[in-house]
């Protein structure tokens, strides 16, 4: 087993070390230029500014001394300075990162708790109305614009009933709990502010409704085929001969087996809501990574963008390995 | 066993009838089919079926809710947004199956290669899809995207770098079950060209897959590039299209037609190829089909 994790844990390194070689790439290599999307129209014109600007980013140097020197800071724990904020960029990702961390873990919560149990019902009631119910919301879930769907949620709870808060973390006048975590929801349980608590979690509501409705759709079907999967399986019609009630065999006999490949794809979706919340993020004005990512990349701001891309990818790459590794513990079989 | 004790009458379950197994099995993937057709037709006949141009602007009229005149009301700049829907049908269908069907091409391609060449171009090809698939594929079609500058060509380019490597891995699993069956060998042993081999053997007996992944990715095509555009990347401006209709109307609330609408062009069409892609699935492999 440890011989398993170092290996998977050398190769994890590995592709975080390519992938800034690929990200610094495609950050180098393409038409817009960084220095024209930086400076305003005026500052543009002046060559003499444009120069400096240039020198001042180490932009005139060629494309591979540029990489070392990326590289070299990189192992430093520096990350370069964001042209857009001035800021050094890991201060920037570490200051965005608690509020997509509680945005993606309260939706990915929401998917599992509905998902899961949702799933399972589906497939021991197969073409039940419970199933179809099921299926529709897992259809309709998949194939909704989470940007359309966010506006939706905002435009009926907060616009025409009027029971949800709008946008960002907390009311604009409030302040938000002395930092800790940076998790607003623990961050005000540790100071004992309720009125917060309750404030943050209101806030919470609608985003991770609308991040939770496509990862919903993808883990009760999961659940579903899986479950289904396994309820054809020999040891299951052993359980059955041997009288044992139905509930007692779905929960103890097929659950542990069917949730395997629920968790591969649970760990995936939970890296996706990390990294990927840039739609939600963006309409519910949420401070978060994603919207950081989509103004640099707006801005053209390439430290900042191969930052996040670097964190984005480490953070897939973790997951994945702790995915094979819960997979090696749930299924004995994977490792020899 | 206890029926016959007890001497109550054996009963065997009737088979639903007809109408109930057609309905049942042809029923999603026909209503999805229908809804793809449909709006192939929105695509090609938009300009007869409407009687304003898509880029008519008349702000006299601006933000009026969905009257006789204005069936889904108008917009920010008074265009209608039943003409824009309908317009806006061509580039959402086009991107969609455009990135789906090059990064299929392209990506069955690399696949076949790597499984058939085997050693080091494999493993160089395969560390290469893996290395696109560690970022998330939003993220990496947006730097991209950024980088090129906006438009609806430099958004397909982005996405199709993203999105060429899962089709590459499917086709080498594929290919490499295929490469041990006996025919290949046969086919070896006759002395055709690996090329002939991989092109007119191995793909033909493989390609099952590929088109039920093609099929359910449109759809997942269509809602990227909405997303990409939504974020300001994936048209000029004045161009209609879903994405970016969404976009102009999100901060109207009170005036929700403005954004809703495009939203339920794009809900309607990944739904159709979704649908369509489960039946599919269920008529190449049986084995998966709902019991």
């Amino acid at each position: 087993m440890p011989r398993y994790i170092v290996s998977r844990l050398g190769v994890a390194v590995i592709m975080a070390v390519l992938a800034t070689l690929v990200i610094f790439l495609i950050a180098n290599t393409v038409p817009g230029d960084p220095a024209l999307a930086q400076l305003g129209d005026l500052a543009a014109s002046n060559p003499e500014f444009l120069k400096a600007f240039r020198a001042k980013w180490a932009l005139d140097l060629p494309l591979w001394e540029r990489y070392f020197i990326f590289l070299k800071a990189l192992l430093h724990g520096d990350l370069g300075i964001s042209i857009a904020s001035q800021r050094p960029v890991l201060d920037d990702i570490a200051a965005y990162a608690p509020a997509t961390i509680e945005l993606a873990t309260a939706g990915f919560l929401l998917s599992i708790i509905i998902g899961i149990p949702l799933g399972v019902i589906a497939a021991v009631r197969r073409d039940s109305w419970v199933d179809h119910v099921a299926r529709l919301i897992s259809l309709l879930g998949v194939s909704s614009p989470t940007f359309w769907l966010a506006f939706i949620v905002l435009a009926i709870f907060y616009g025409e009933l009027q029971i949800a808060p709008g946008t960002g973390r907390l009311d604009p006048i409030a302040f938000p709990p002395p930092d800790v975590t940076g998790l607003y929801l623990i961050d005000s349980i540790i100071a004992g502010d309720w009125a917060t608590f309750r404030d943050a979690l209101a806030h919470l509501v609608l985003p991770s409704m609308v991040l939770a409705a496509a990862t919903l759709g993808l883990i009760t079907r999961t659940t579903r085929a899986s479950v289904l999967e396994c309820m054809n399986q020999d040891y299951v019609k052993v359980a059955r001969a041997k009288g044992l009630t139905e509930r007692y065999i779905v929960v103890r006999h097929i659950l542990p087996n069917a949730l395997i490949p629920v968790v591969t794809l649970g760990g995936l979706a939970y890296a996706n809501l990390l990294t990927g919340a840039v739609m939600t993020e963006t309409i519910f004005s949420w401070p978060g990574l994603g919207r950081y990512t989509f103004r640099s990349a707006a801005a053209l701001d390439f430290p900042a963008i191969m930052g996040i891309t670097l964190a984005v990818a480490v953070t897939y790459l973790v997951i994945n390995l702790l995915i094979d590794i819960s997979y090696a513990l749930l299924d004995p079989r994977v490792v020899r | 066993m206890t029926s016959l004790e007890s001497g109550a009458p054996l009963t065997v379950a009737l088979p639903a009838p007809i109408w109930r197994r057609t309905l049942r099995r042809y029923g999603l993937p026909g209503v999805g089919l229908a809804i793809i057709i449909a709006w192939v037709l929105v695509a090609i006949l938009a300009p007869y079926l409407t009687g304003y141009p898509p880029d008519l602007v008349d702000v006299a009229k601006r933000l009026q809710p969905p009257s006789w005149t204005h069936w889904l009301g108008t917009d920010l700049l008074g265009r209608d947004v039943f003409t824009r829907l309908l317009f806006g049908a061509r580039i959402s269908l086009f991107t969609g199956i455009v990135v789906v069907l090059v990064a299929a091409v392209f990506g069955t391609l690399v696949g076949g290669i790597a499984a058939y060449a085997r050693g080091k171009t494999e493993e160089i090809i395969m560390r290469v899809t893996d290395l696109v698939l560690c970022f998330p594929p939003i993220i990496l079609a947006l730097a991209i995207a950024a980088a090129l500058g906006i438009g609806a060509t430099n958004t397909i380019i982005a996405m199709l770098v993203v999105w060429w490597p899962k089709f590459a891995r499917l086709a080498r699993s594929m290919i490499i079950v295929q490469r041990s069956q006996e025919y290949v060998e046969a086919a070896v042993v006759v002395g055709l060209k690996p090329s002939r081999i991989l092109l007119r053997h191995i793909m033909p007996n493989s390609v099952g897959p590929l088109i039920v992944l093609v099929t359910l990715d449109v759809g997942n095509a269509i809602i990227t590039f909405a997303g990409l555009s939504f974020l300001g990347l994936g048209v000029v401006p004045p161009t209609p299209e879903w994405g970016s209709m969404v976009s102009e109307g999100r901060e109207l609330i009170e005036q929700w037609w403005v954004a809703a609408f495009p939203g339920l062009a794009i809900l309607s069409i990944v739904l159709g190829f979704n649908f369509l892609g489960d039946g599919v699935r269920d008529w190449l492999d049986p084995k998966s089909r709902r019991r």
